[in-house]
This record gives structure tokens, C-alpha cells and sequence, in this order.
């Protein structure tokens, strides 16, 4: 009998221990070639879990009530045990931080350790939409100057004024986003510093917007009028922050943190599906690494199958725990079938995929991480293989039509249109309404244009819109117009405000 | 490389802000849903949290979001029953018409929010905008309490309150200062006794000599002497009473259980002093309860007795103000106790002996209570006795009276009777 050098073979959880794991996990993340930030490691409570679950992550953030909501509704499920805590709340920051909870077993720290500081970890510093829009140094310090700054200003001008404001801003959140423009790390005192000089020099540059509307060349004028912006603008906050006549300079600042913190956010909401299946399937490689290597035990191994499993499952369509298509699952099962292409192509795979097949998985999986978000990385990469797996068809569901449609199910001739139409599922246009301003009525009575265009013929949600059209209003301070449109043709006004 | 942090010690409550300003924006459609709560709860338990439901659509954040309708394709795993070209009927009622990745969970009721208040928010909320009239006596007790609180030291005292520092610092100093003098001259003497030897060689006998050493032994003696510690070295501890203003109060509840107060009665009766004790609570560090019931007599009684026990009889309400009165004048001066008087009655009382109640409270007990509510309960129609304790309510602006009909009646009442009132 061989004699069995195991990190650890009972279930408790030491500080020497996560550390031995994480040096190992470190080496063999090496190994492979993951890229990481340093890792910084934090052991908390459960109760902390649930703060941090309720400031979406972040260890820093500004006091607003929808925080205070979501921590109750965490709370309560919790408490009645209907919820697990995620096992895990990972910072894209520099360095990592990722957040373990002290109830967790040894086995599940390990898990979490490979998951979070070498799956995820790796993919914040690789992937090019989080390279592009997020700067990882940055973030923990602009935490810090938004927090004190919103303080401040409660201080100065109210608690019920900062919150009405940041209510309309946080409306506005999804709409608030560059995406094609990349902003600039800057570190804390930087961002004071601008933050200053922004205030005098906007104040300065919307007064003279308005002051040059010339008063006696009103007819001449018109023909020639040039509409403002010149182009549409997709960012709402941005365009509001720079061009909202009447908000006075430190509600243009607040305007332009939930932007900021939105962009933040950007990147995380496109790439779930990559991310989570990177990380998982990471956990996965580096955890079993361990167990050839005789370095954990059969128990080890298997409460870690039994928590992966949990992860990855995916009720049926039809199952009463059904909630949509697990982005865990998907993305898991769409890295272990590259890998399974590059290592072992069947004729299929040569026939789809002849570039990677055969090829070095590792690189292949590389750039696969690096330059794609989920839509384009589905297009690209969703095999015949993980749809006959999964077992996917799509529902064509058509208002014109009386009844619903299988549109296509998983053989030969469906799987270009699920893939197809798997990858518009992620499509932002498809997430999110496409609504942007159009036009300020400048010369007349300042009104703020917005126009939507319709995407598949989906209306706006109805319900909610007066309300949403009150906040814009709020922010912009004249009246405020949404006209919609479909495929091109006439815009018609959906609803105004103000 | 990697850093381990243990921050399981760190701020625990990072999110009680958050919750704090949660509180104060919904704090109106709280308020409605606490008083809600109160009027349904019995009467033991309004002493604790309790679970708020307020309407998902105050509180939700409206985002721009695609509504139903238009055409959209949407994908599903588990197929095993469709194959391309299938049609079926369009579910009814479900979300996104069958459609999305973000289908609401299925059988988790999504229109209400609900969550925990902790029993000081719901408290808070119950009791905020009441205030407790009259509340002068709080700072001019004129025969405070006292408490008992560190002075400095005295020469005098009991052998326990001896502080050993002290005390020895006392006897060192005196020690030094009757030693001193003695020590130098005996270093002296001993010097030129040692400088006369050296001259006179072995010469014992000299007379010089002699003396010195006589000088020296006096000396060693007198300094023997000094005893290590004295009576007057003792120090000890000293401690002062210090006057203390008298947050006390007494809560009289005065209740009728004549034939006509029935069981219902009672109890409501007795979720009024409830919800009266709990107030007075939060405003008082100490409290006494004093249960009197009466029918044609009145008694002093335990909690037990008071709401449980049943009797029959006629009614006379003069005789439990007279008893009241009595208390008051024996145990409870009002010069060092708030006192609060809540009576509950049907209203029924001995035609009689109304006349007598106003003039009890009129000229005995209304300058002493600090406030006196009158709760009618279910009245089958106002009596002799409202009327009387109107014209009291007319002239005295520390008297209440309302009526209550059922439970839900109870707590707007009770907030009638203590509302703030803005001066």
C-alpha cells in the first residue's frame, strides 16, 4: 500500500489549510497557464455574506434603501432556509478579492479557492470586455470616493434629495453604459481632483449652451436648424450628466457614479454564461489535478462532485423548478466540449469546427476566454454535441400567431437556428429595450426626445413606463417625450411626461 | 501570491443602514401595515416583532424592460416530446407568455414584499407621534432618589472601604519625616566616632567616646520607634449619594367587572392597558402596575385576578376612585411618582353615585394624576357617567375619554388619546 500524503482529510476548515490549498492550486493554475491578479482571500460570516450579497458585491457602497430591500429579501430567505448562500462573491478588483464563508466544509473552500480566485479571477484579467471596460485597480478606490461623496452631499443638501436622485438615476442604470467608448483608470486623489474641476467647467459650459440661443433670429434660424445631439445618444446618464440644463454640479456628479458603477457592471451581466462556465470548468480541472496527484481523498472528492453537480443543474423545460436555461450548465458543458474537440474530434467536430479541432486545448480555450462575450462565444462555439445534450429546442412565440411554434429541436436541421437564436437570447438588443435620446427641442421648450426602436416588434413593459418617465423627467427637468418605432417605419409618441 | 484576511470580525451590520433608510421611505404604508398588525394581535403578544407586508408595486424599480407581445424565440433544454414544425396552445397567464430567460419563479407569490420588523421597529412605528402628556415631573422630583458614587478619599471610615495605596503612601511619607532628622545626626555621630578612634588609637574609655556611643544607641532607639503604619496613615474609599431625578412612574388600571362587563368586554379592556403599559415603558425606567376592580365595592388585585376572575353585581365606579385615592395617599406621593390612571367601563353605572365620581376626581384625584383616560367600552348607549366625566374632560386638559366599539377601535383610540399635541 502506497502511503497517501492528503492536505487534509477531515472536514474542518484551518487558515494553514486554505492556505496550503490555495499555493496549490496556484502552482497548478501555473501549470495551465492561468493569468491571475493576486488573490486576496477573506474569510466571513454568513451575515456578511448577506451584506455583501446585497450590495451586489460590492465592499464598498453608497446608502440607498433598494440596498436595504434587497438585504431584507435576502434575509428572510435565508432565515427560512429556503436559500443557500452563493458559496462564493467574487471582486473584479486588483487584487481579487473573493469572499469565503466560515460555515463552509473543507472541501467546499477548496472548491470556492479554485472557482473564484483562479476561474474567475483569470477571467476578469483576460477577458477583453472587462479589460476594455473596467479598471480593476480603480474600483475599490472610486467605491470610496462615491461612497464619501454621496455622504456629503446628503450631508449638504438632504438625505431625501440625494435619494430622490439617485432613485431616477438607478431607473436609468441599464440605459447609463458607454459601448464603444473606454474610460480611463484613475486612482482616488485623480478622481477628486476631476471631479472638482468637472463641476466648475460644466456648470459653466451648460449655462452657455443655453445663453447662446439667439433671441431675434428666430425665423432665419429655423431652416437651417441642426438638431441637437447630432447623432443619438445611447447613454442616457452620460447625455443627462453633460446636457441636463437645470441639475446643479454635484447632482451631475452622482449622475455620473451610477454611471460609472453601471459600466462597472457592464461587462458582468454580457459574459455570465463565459464566466461562470470558465470558473466552473476550472474548479473542475483543478480540483480533479488534485485527486490524480493522491493530494485529497475519496471524501474530498466526492462532496466536490456533489456540490459541482448541484451547481450544474438544469431542471427540464417542463420541471416545476424550471427558471430558464442555467448559465452555470451552458457555459460549463460549452468549455468541457472545446476542450473535448481540441483533445478527441469526432468527424462532426472536424466537419464544424475545423479550426480548433485537434488543436491545443489550452490555447484554444485561451482565446475562446479572451476575446468573446456570450452571444458571440455561443455563435462561435456552441457544438452539435452540448445541444443533443442538453436537449435543446427553441419556442417561436410570434403575437401574430395564435399558437406557439417549435421552431427547431436538436437534429441535423435545427442546430445552426438554435445556435442562432441561442446567441440572440444574449444579445444585449434582446436583454434590454434599445431606447436612446434622439433630440432636445433647444430653441423651443427644451423637450428631451427619446426614441425606441422596437427590436421583433417587443413593446416597452407599459405598466412601469409613467413612472420611468417621471424620472427621467426628474433628472432632465423639462418635459420629456418617448416616441417608438418598428423596423424603420414612422416613430409614434408612446408617452410623454412633464 | 495570495493574502488570507479574516474579517469575520469586522462590522457586522454593514447593510443596518440600509435597512434604516428602507424604514423611513416606506414608513407610511409601514405605519398602516403595523397598525393593521396591532389591531389583529391578541393581547398578550404586542411585545414582539412582527412580519410586514407591504405592496411589491410601491416599492419596485421601474427599469426601461421589454413588455409582452412582438415575436421572440426563446430556448429550452430537456426536449423529449416536441420535434420541429409542433404547435401548441400559448400558456395562459404565465410570465413573458412562456418565453425569456427570465421567467419569475413559479408558485412564490411575486406582488408583496415581505419581510421581519424587530420588536423595537415595530414599537417605534406603533408608538411614534404619541407622546405622554405632561411630563413635568420628570425633571423636578422633589424627593429624588439617590445613587451612590465615587468621591475621592477620607481620613475616616469603615475597615472594608480602606484603600491599601493610599493608606501606605500615608505611612511611608510619615515614616521618612519623623526618621529623617534622627538618621542624619546618627551618620554623624558615627562618622566622628570613627574619626576619634582612628586618632586616639585603641583608647576605649574616653569620655567622648563614651557619649557617642551613648548618642548612637539613643538614636538607633528613637528610630526603632517610628512604627511602620499608624491610625492616622488610614485611608479609605469615600463615596457620596448623589440626588438622582425620579423617572418612576405608577399605572393605575381601574375596571369594571360588574354582570354587564362580559368577557369580550374585558378583553378588550384589557388590551388597552397593554398597549398603555408598553407605552409607558418606553418612557419610564421603572413602573408599577396597580389593578383595581370593582363591582359595588372595589379591590386591590393581582394581573390574574384582575382580567380573569368573574363576579356579578351592581356597579359602583365611585368606589374604585376612592381606593385609587387611598393608594396614591399611601404608597405612591405624587411629589416622586408620574402617575397614570386608565379606566375601562361599560358605562353602566348606579345613576347615584356618577355625581360622587366627578367629584372624587375633581377635587381629589385630578391634581395628582399626571393623566387620566377613560375608555368606554361598547356602551349600549352614553350614560349619566359619560356625561359627568365630559364636564371633567372641559375643565381638566389632562383628562381623555373615547369609546371603543371593537378590537380594531383599540389602537386609534389609544392613538387619539396620546397623540402629540403640538403646543
Amino acid at each position: 500500500m502506497t502511503v497517501k500524503n492528503y492536505i487534509s482529510t477531515s472536514s474542518e476548515w484551518t487558515f494553514p489549510l486554505l492556505m496550503e490549498y490555495d499555493e496549490i492550486f496556484g502552482k497548478i493554475a501555473a501549470e495551465y497557464g492561468l493569468d491571475t491578479y493576486p488573490n486576496q482571500i477573506e474569510v466571513i460570516t454568513a451575515e456578511q455574506m448577506m451584506d455583501a450579497y446585497a450590495s451586489s458585491g460590492m465592499p464598498i457602497g453608497y446608502h440607498h434603501w433598494s440596498y436595504g430591500k434587497h438585504f431584507m429579501n435576502i434575509e428572510k430567505t435565508y432565515r427560512r432556509g429556503r436559500m443557500g448562500l452563493a458559496f462564493e462573491i467574487v471582486i473584479n478588483s486588483n487584487p481579487c478579492i473573493a469572499y469565503l464563508m466560515e460555515e463552509n466544509t473543507m472541501a467546499m473552500q477548496a472548491l470556492v479557492i479554485a472557482h473564484a480566485c483562479y476561474g474567475h479571477n483569470s477571467f476578469f484579467k483576460g477577458n477583453y470586455m472587462f479589460r476594455t471596460w473596467t479598471s480593476a485597480d480603480a474600483i475599490i478606490d472610486y467605491l470610496l470616493f462615491a461612497k464619501n461623496y454621496i455622504r456629503s452631499c446628503e450631508e449638504r443638501f438632504g438625505t431625501d434629495e440625494v435619494e430622490r436622485l439617485l432613485d431616477s438615476c438607478h431607473t436609468l442604470m441599464n440605459q447609463g453604459v458607454d459601448r464603444y467608448k473606454r474610460p480611463a483608470p484613475l486612482s482616488l486623489g485623480e478622481e477628486e481632483q476631476q471631479q472638482r474641476d468637472r463641476a466648475e467647467y460644466l456648470q459653466s459650459q451648460v449655462n452657455e449652451l443655453w445663453r447662446t440661443v439667439p433671441q431675434g433670429f428666430r425665423d432665419d434660424e429655423e431652416s437651417v436648424e441642426k438638431r441637437f445631439p447630432s447623432e443619438s445618444q445611447e447613454n442616457l446618464l452620460y447625455f443627462i450628466e453633460k446636457h441636463a440644463p437645470l441639475l446643479e454640479p454635484w447632482q451631475r456628479e452622482i449622475v455620473r457614479i451610477v454611471r460609472k458603477i453601471a459600466q462597472y457592471f457592464y461587462p458582468q451581466r454580457q459574459t455570465k454564461v463565459m464566466n461562470e462556465g470558465w470558473a466552473c470548468f476550472w474548479h473542475y480541472t483543478l480540483v480533479n489535478e488534485l485527486y490524480e496527484r493522491d493530494l485529497i481523498d475519496d471524501g474530498f472528492m466526492l462532496e466536490f462532485l456533489q456540490s459541482h453537480t448541484n451547481v450544474l443543474s438544469q431542471p427540464g423545460f417542463d420541471s416545476p423548478f424550471y427558471s430558464g436555461l442555467n448559465p452555470y450548465t451552458l457555459g460549463y458543458h460549452m468549455m468541457i466540449d472545446i476542450r473535448r474537440i481540441c483533445e478527441n474530434p469526432t468527424a462532426e467536430d472536424r466537419y464544424w469546427f475545423p479550426n480548433i479541432a485537434g488543436s491545443d486545448w489550452k490555447k484554444t480555450l485561451d482565446f475562446a476566454m479572451r476575446n468573446f462575450k456570450d452571444e458571440s462565444f455561443i455563435a462561435q462555439f456552441l457544438s452539435p454535441k452540448v445541444i443533443r445534450d442538453l436537449k435543446l429546442f427553441s419556442v417561436l412565440d410570434d403575437d401574430q400567431s395564435e399558437e406557439l411554434e417549435i421552431s427547431a429541436i436538436h437534429n441535423e436541421q435545427g442546430y445552426r437556428r438554435l445556435r442562432a437564436a441561442l446567441a440572440d437570447q444574449y444579445n444585449l438588443h434582446s436583454l434590454e429595450p434599445n431606447v436612446q435620446v434622439y433630440s432636445v427641442d433647444t430653441r423651443g421648450d427644451r423637450s428631451l426626445t427619446l426614441r425606441h426602436n422596437q427590436y421583433q416588434r417587443r413593446p416597452l413593459q407599459d405598466d412601469t413606463l409613467p413612472e420611468m418617465m417621471r424620472h427621467v423627467h426628474r433628472l432632465w427637468g423639462f418635459p420629456v417625450r418617448l416616441e417608438t418605432s418598428h423596423d424603420g417605419e414612422e416613430y409614434e409618441l408612446t408617452a410623454d411626461c412633464g | 501570491m495570495s493574502h488570507l484576511v479574516d474579517r469575520r470580525l469586522d462590522g457586522r451590520n454593514k447593510s443596518a443602514t440600509n435597512r434604516q433608510r428602507f424604514l423611513r421611505r416606506f414608513k407610511k404604508q409601514l405605519k398602516k401595515a403595523v397598525a393593521e398588525a396591532s389591531a389583529k394581535r391578541s393581547i398578550t403578544d404586542m411585545d414582539r416583532g412582527e412580519q410586514i407586508t407591504i405592496p411589491q408595486d410601491d416599492i419596485s424599480e421601474p427599469v426601461f424592460s421589454h413588455g409582452r407581445g412582438g415575436k421572440r424565440e426563446s430556448i429550452h433544454p430537456g426536449n423529449k416530446e416536441f420535434i420541429q414544425g409542433d404547435r401548441v396552445a400559448r400558456p395562459q397567464g404565465g410570465a413573458g407568455s412562456g418565453g425569456g430567460g427570465d421567467a419569475s419563479n413559479s408558485g412564490e407569490g411575486q406582488d408583496e414584499f415581505v419581510f421581519e420588523l424587530s420588536r423595537s421597529e415595530f414599537l417605534d412605528l406603533l408608538f411614534e407621534d404619541l407622546e405622554l402628556p405632561y411630563l413635568v415631573k420628570r425633571q423636578l422630583a422633589r424627593d429624588p432618589e439617590f445613587k451612590s458614587i465615587r468621591a475621592g478619599f477620607t481620613n475616616d471610615g469603615v475597615p472594608c472601604n480602606i484603600n491599601v495605596v493610599r493608606s501606605l503612601q500615608q505611612s511611608l511619607a510619615r515614616r521618612i519625616a519623623l526618621k529623617s532628622g534622627s538618621q542624619n545626626r546618627l551618620r554623624e555621630a558615627e562618622l566622628e566616632l570613627e574619626a576619634q578612634l582612628a586618632v586616639a588609637g585603641f583608647e576605649d574609655e574616653d569620655d567622648d567616646v563614651l557619649t557617642l556611643r551613648a548618642e548612637i544607641d539613643q538614636l538607633k532607639a528613637r528610630i526603632r520607634a517610628v512604627p511602620f503604619i499608624d491610625t492616622f496613615d488610614l485611608r479609605y474609599n469615600n463615596r457620596i449619594l448623589q440626588p438622582q431625578p425620579s423617572t418612576r412612574a405608577v399605572m393605575f388600571c381601574l375596571m369594571d367587572v360588574s354582570g354587564s362587563m362580559d368577557q369580550e368586554r374585558k378583553d378588550l379592556a384589557k388590551r388597552f392597558f397593554t398597549l398603555l403599559y408598553l407605552f409607558l415603558q418606553r418612557n419610564y425606567e421603572r413602573i408599577d402596575v396597580v389593578f383595581i376592580r370593582h363591582h359595588t365595592v372595589a379591590y386591590e388585585v393581582d394581573e390574574e385576578e384582575f382580567f380573569y376572575a368573574r363576579e356579578t353585581g351592581g356597579t359602583v365606579v365611585s368606589s374604585a376612585l376612592h381606593l385609587m385615592r387611598d393608594i396614591v395617599r399611601e404608597r405612591y406621593p405624587s411629589s416622586n411618582w408620574n402617575i397614570y390612571a386608565a379606566q375601562a367601563s361599560d358605562g353602566d353605572n348606579w345613576r347615584d353615585d356618577c355625581r360622587g365620581c366627578r367629584d372624587v376626581l375633581v377635587s381629589d384625584l385630578m391634581p395628582l394624576v399626571q393623566y387620566f383616560s377613560y375608555v368606554e367600552i361598547k356602551p349600549l348607549r352614553h350614560q349619566l357617567l359619560w356625561h359627568e366625566y365630559q364636564k371633567i374632560a372641559d375643565t381638566f386638559s389632562n383628562f381623555a375619554m373615547q369609546q371603543i366599539d371593537s378590537g380594531a377601535d383599540i389602537y386609534p383610540v389609544f392613538r387619539e388619546l396620546f397623540k402629540r399635541v403640538d403646543a
